[in-house]
């Protein structure tokens, strides 16, 4: 049996005196696509930021290919990680923001090159090489010398998305990736993050709001309801034939706001 | 009408011109001066204040509120007549890069943390995503991005400063305000030299200030054209 990529064992967060997440036990397999679905602010977003170390879990382990990512041993126990660690651990994950997050001081292909170049040390020349591969991937290497403001959201979202490519994630976390984008263009990007699912190799978990994406991509869906992960498994079965009453009212409140739009 | 002729000279002006023109000289260099060394201090006041111990924030708060909120000059003779009885003496041109750079330094670390905070935090947060180091996230991420916008304002800073300089004639730097002060006391004549003395400061801070609006035009322009539209706005879509 091969290992999971990705290991949650009793996640708990807080933030101040709100539990966010109560008691997360989550695995993902290596090239598996995982949705998480659930009403907002039950605590999807904060389940990768945390593997993206952008949020640090209150209690619980966290792992990435057996290796604890918020810790390391020491002498057989478990101490908190020092930014060596993380910096190490972390080069396996990538991920994609809801807001882009694109640098506005560089051009695209800086923006793809800079950090292999920085951060991993790869030549310039080869840098540059992954990333126009990667742009023509997402269909925007004549873009290449312009600035994202010059771009439009589902643009610089496909550039953000050729940018974390670039740097060969194992895991790729995508946090609402077409949340904050006009309706027009969300399809150019699912249709992208499409295309790399199928590629296969890489994990990818996908914070989402498209049903219907989701079931399409997805190996398994997880529903999360106030910090709980209540109900998972393969894509028919969740959304198909959803078990608990509040995943029912959840998926009819969104097949009724998707219609009247 | 006598009077008033009398009280204007071209012959004392043409006599004032050459000392006060030589100490033009040290006027500018002691701004260029004061002003590295804010530039410089100030980087310090912003890195101190990011330490993430709260009462080491407060102090050097406290200590650059005090710095700012007295005046000047206070602090120019207190460096220079005050210092000595604790054993530090200094020529006066010394401490009047220290006592004006300590001064504006608190001035420019204001403006160098606004320039730090306007990065918004997903700047941050792609930079730790695509794994920077913390070294590599201030050099390439986030001073690239914070310095531009600011710098009209360190420009003004730089034309205050021009300004201020004189001050140090208090402590005996004989810049162009204290030769017009010395070559006043020995003529008895105040008005040609101060003139003269006026005249070289408007001189060089007019079109030093239309230069930094050009360049805050230009600024503003090149930041809206480049940040714009990225993260705004859009997170409302109407069903």
């Amino acid at each position: 049996m091969t290992e999971p990529i990705v290991k949650y064992t009793d996640v708990h967060k807080y933030f101040g005196d709100l539990e966010v997440l109560k008691g997360i036990d989550l695995e993902v397999m290596p090239g598996e696509k995982l949705s998480l679905i659930g009403p907002s602010g039950s605590g999807k977003t904060t389940i990768i930021r945390m593997l993206m170390t952008l949020e640090q879990p209150t209690s619980g382990v966290i792992e990435v290919e057996g290796e604890p990512l918020w810790h390391k041993e020491v002498n057989g126990q478990l101490v908190p990680a020092d930014e060596k660690h993380l910096h190490k651990v972390r080069g396996k994950i990538g991920m994609v923001f809801q807001h882009f997050n694109l640098f506005p001081h560089m051009t695209i292909l800086k923006n793809c090159t800079s950090a292999p170049v920085n951060v991993l040390g790869i030549s310039k020349e080869e840098a540059k090489e992954r990333a126009v591969e990667m742009l023509e991937k997402v269909g925007l290497a004549d873009k290449m010398d312009n600035y994202p403001a010059q771009l439009s959201g589902g643009q610089q979202q496909r550039v953000a998305i050729a940018r974390a490519l670039v740097m060969q994630p194992k895991v790729m976390l995508f946090d609402e990736a077409t949340s904050a984008l006009d309706p027009e263009t969300v399809g150019e990007v699912l249709e992208i993050i499409r295309d790399i699912a199928k590629e296969g190799k890489m994990a990818m978990i996908l914070v989402t709001h498209e049903m219907e994406f989701a079931r399409d991509v997805s190996d398994r869906i997880v529903f999360l309801e106030d910090g709980v992960l209540t109900e998972q498994g393969p894509p028919e079965e969740v959304l198909g034939n959803p078990k608990s009453e509040r995943l029912k009212s959840f998926l009819e409140r969104f097949i009724q706001t998707s219609t009247s739009n | 009408m006598r009077d008033i002729i009398n009280l204007w000279d071209w012959d004392t002006l043409f006599d004032a011109f050459p000392s006060i023109f030589a100490a033009m000289w040290l006027t500018i260099g002691l701004t260029f001066a004061c002003y590295a060394f804010a530039l410089v201090f100030g980087i310090v006041w912003t890195v101190l204040r990011r330490i993430p111990i709260r009462p080491i924030y407060w102090l050097v708060t406290f200590i650059m509120n005090f710095i700012r909120t007295t005046p000047p000059l206070v602090q120019l003779i207190l460096i220079y007549v005050g210092l000595p009885d604790v054993g530090i003496i200094l020529g006066s041109i010394t401490a009047a890069i220290l006592g004006l750079g300590i001064h504006f330094s608190t001035y420019i670390s204001e403006i160098y943390r606004s320039g730090i905070e306007s990065v918004s935090k997903g700047q941050w947060e792609a930079a730790t995503a695509l794994n920077y180091t913390k070294f590599q996230k201030w050099t390439k991420i986030i001073l690239p991005q914070a310095i531009p916008p600011v710098i009209p304002m360190l420009g003004n800073y730089l034309i205050i400063m021009f300004k201020e300089v004189p001050l140090a004639s208090a402590i005996g730097v004989s810049g162009m305000l204290l030769m017009a002060n010395i070559y006043g006391a020995k003529h008895l004549e105040y008005i040609e030299p101060l003139t003269i003395v006026a005249f070289f400061f408007l001189l060089m801070s007019y079109p030093s200030s239309l230069l930094i609006k050009r360049l805050e035009k230009k600024m503003n322009r090149r930041f809206e054209k480049k940040v714009g539209s990225s993260d705004n706005g859009k997170e409302v879509t109407a069903s």
